[in-house]
């Protein structure tokens, strides 16, 4: 992505390129609602710049990570930090493409504005679009491959434009941090890699540590750092090699699971919940 | 009333007249606010809301009628707690059909008892139901024109953060807007504008002001600013032209202005959806952008 290199980030300034700082630790994380304890005594370390996948079942409390990480949540017991700190709302570290219902086809709205909201969605009065503000914006789609996109209706966009519109809006203002809830699904597979190139791109070339969503690992696995797998009430936490063993996931779920690996390196993994990463492989 | 082609000399005829002018004064005021709320109304579906918070208004209205106090405090009263109880209840709560309808039909029907226990009960009904633009008086038109400016002084201070909660409440929400309390504020401004356009255009007829231009307006245009301009530009549009066409044929039968309003506004969306439809089969893909095309695979996103 060439226009990768336009965008300065001057958060990163300081940072020595290849050091390794932690911007995400949970140390006996409990997380859940009043009645329920959806899981409990996570431990896990998210450094800078690190791509991680976030995998479970439905309910197994994902989207509810994310919530905790930008401050929406609280967890039951335990700590967490992001960049060093508790989570706390409204933090422009945090770019985030929540896993949404409230754009469809009704939505009559252009990208350009769409996106521009991101950047003064939060101000009061009624403000006239100002230059920098557009180009904020123009520059956010571009950064996601999207600046012929910026004219269009949201409405009308197909659900690979649609995600890197959304992209595009968690990335105007240069985050530091991405949380992707669901962004590959409703994707056809050819949709869910170019996606994956594109978020592998933003990760390696501006150092955004990214935490993605998903329900198939096989689309990511080659460009993962780390998976955090949440099942069972549970979170196991390494790298895909480490996770992502038969040992590893029987002892996250508490029975019997099996990893199979196919000829072009994808997993396919049996017992558990329903075959989980089977689907595209 | 003659009419003459001259349409100055028209206006300055109608406006000889008090009831006129005061028609026009707030019919104007109502469109301004009701296109402008409209839109939001549009954005975050809240349409059915709307034409609930109409019938709440109705037997809040017909309470005041039978206490002998001025309808529109009956109707702020009751539209205004109906609509903070439906943004307590969050948004997707108040997008929730059978239990808003449920309790729409009895609030209709509490109406019914309040205007049954009033003696002078057909008129009273048929102004709140249908409206009585004709009937204004000087003072409704100050208290609307003063509700109005409230409105839109609100409106104004929260645009943005209205328009980025309606548009995408999740990331809105994780940005740290407070959700709750910017649905509240838009429920009561949606209550205080369905209030005052009552008088003009009568519960039952909400919708052609207040979800009918700016339903026009967004299939037109895809800026948030535009959109709003032409919601309002109809909606003033379809009061002037239903008073004018109503005044104009009194001379025949006093036919209602309510009617020629909800007409208006009617033909208008329906020869722009007509338009848009001839548009994009006729001229070439690329040069439209107007019409969603239903080719491009949405997936339930």
């Amino acid at each position: 992505m060439s226009a990768a290199s336009s965008v300065q980030r001057p958060h990163a300034a300081g940072s020595v390129p290849g050091a390794c700082s932690t911007v995400i630790r949970a140390e006996h994380l409990e997380v859940g609602f009043r009645d329920k304890v959806v899981w409990r005594d996570a431990r896990f370390e998210i450094q800078r710049g690190e791509f991680v996948a976030v995998i479970g079942p439905n309910g197994a409390g994902k989207t509810t990570l994310f919530r905790m990480l930008l401050g929406l949540h609280r967890p039951l017991a335990g700590s967490l930090e992001v960049f060093g700190s508790p989570p706390r709302r409204g933090n422009d570290r945090i770019g985030y493409v929540p896993q949404r219902h409230s754009v469809d086809i009704d939505t009559h709205i252009d990208c350009e504005s769409f996106v521009r909201l991101a950047v003064t969605g939060t101000r009061w009065g009624p403000g006239l679009a100002r230059r920098e503000e557009r180009e904020a914006a123009a520059r956010a789609l571009g950064s996601v491959g999207a600046a012929d996109l910026a004219h269009k209706c949201v409405g009308t966009l197909s659900g690979g434009e649609l995600q890197r519109v959304f992209l595009a809006e968690a990335m105007v203002g240069n985050p530091e941090m991405l949380l992707l809830d669901e962004p590959l699904s409703n994707l056809d597979l050819r949709r869910s890699r170019d996606l994956v190139a594109l978020v592998t791109d933003l990760v390696r070339s501006r150092n955004v540590t990214t935490l993605l969503v998903a329900h198939d690992i096989n689309p990511l696995i080659q460009s993962l750092d780390k998976v955090v797998y949440i099942a069972n009430g549970r979170v196991a936490t390494g790298t895909p090699d480490e996770v992502l063993t038969s040992e590893s996931l029987t002892a996250l779920y508490g029975v019997h699971v099996e990893v199979l690996h196919d000829s072009r390196n994808n997993v396919v993994i049996v017992g558990g919940e329903e075959g989980l990463g089977g689907e595209h492989a | 009333m003659s009419f003459s082609w001259n349409i100055v000399t028209d206006f300055r005829l109608m406006w000889q007249f008090e009831f006129m002018r005061n028609a026009f004064e707030a019919g104007t005021t109502i469109a301004l606010v009701a296109g402008i709320i409209g839109y939001f109304v549009v954005l975050r579906r809240s349409a059915f809301a709307t034409h609930a918070l109409g019938h709440v208004g109705f037997s809040g209205a017909a309470g005041a009628v039978l206490l002998g106090v001025n309808p529109v405090f009956g109707l702020l009263a009751f539209t205004m707690s109906g609509a903070a109880g439906m943004a307590v209840l969050g948004r997707r709560a108040a997008s929730r059909d059978i239990e808003i309808g449920t309790v729409l039909a009895f609030m209709l029907g509490l109406g019914l008892l309040f205007l049954s226990l009033y003696k002078g009960f057909a008129t009273e009904a048929y102004s709140i139901l249908f409206g009585e633009v004709l009937g204004i008086s000087s003072a409704s038109v100050l208290f609307t024109i003063e509700a109005s400016a409230v409105v839109l002084v609100v409106v104004v201070l929260l645009y943005r953060r209205l328009l980025f909660a309606s548009l995408d409440e999740d990331v809105a929400e994780a940005k740290g807007l407070p959700l709750l309390a910017l649905g509240l504020v838009f429920m009561v401004l949606l209550a205080v504008a369905i209030s005052i356009a009552v008088q003009v255009i009568g519960v039952l007829l909400i919708f052609a002001l207040m979800v009918t231009p700016a339903a026009i307006a967004v299939r037109l245009t895809k800026s948030p600013l535009g959109a709003i301009a032409v919601s309002v530009a109809v909606a003033v549009f379809s009061v002037w032209l239903g008073l004018f066409v109503a005044f104009f044929s009194a001379s025949v039968n006093p036919y209602p202005p309510s009617f020629f309003i909800v007409t208006t506004s009617f033909v208008l969306y329906v020869a722009v959806r007509v338009a848009i439809e001839v548009r994009a089969r006729f001229v070439p893909r690329g040069a439209v952008d107007l019409h969603p095309n239903p080719s491009a695979g949405r997936g339930s996103i």
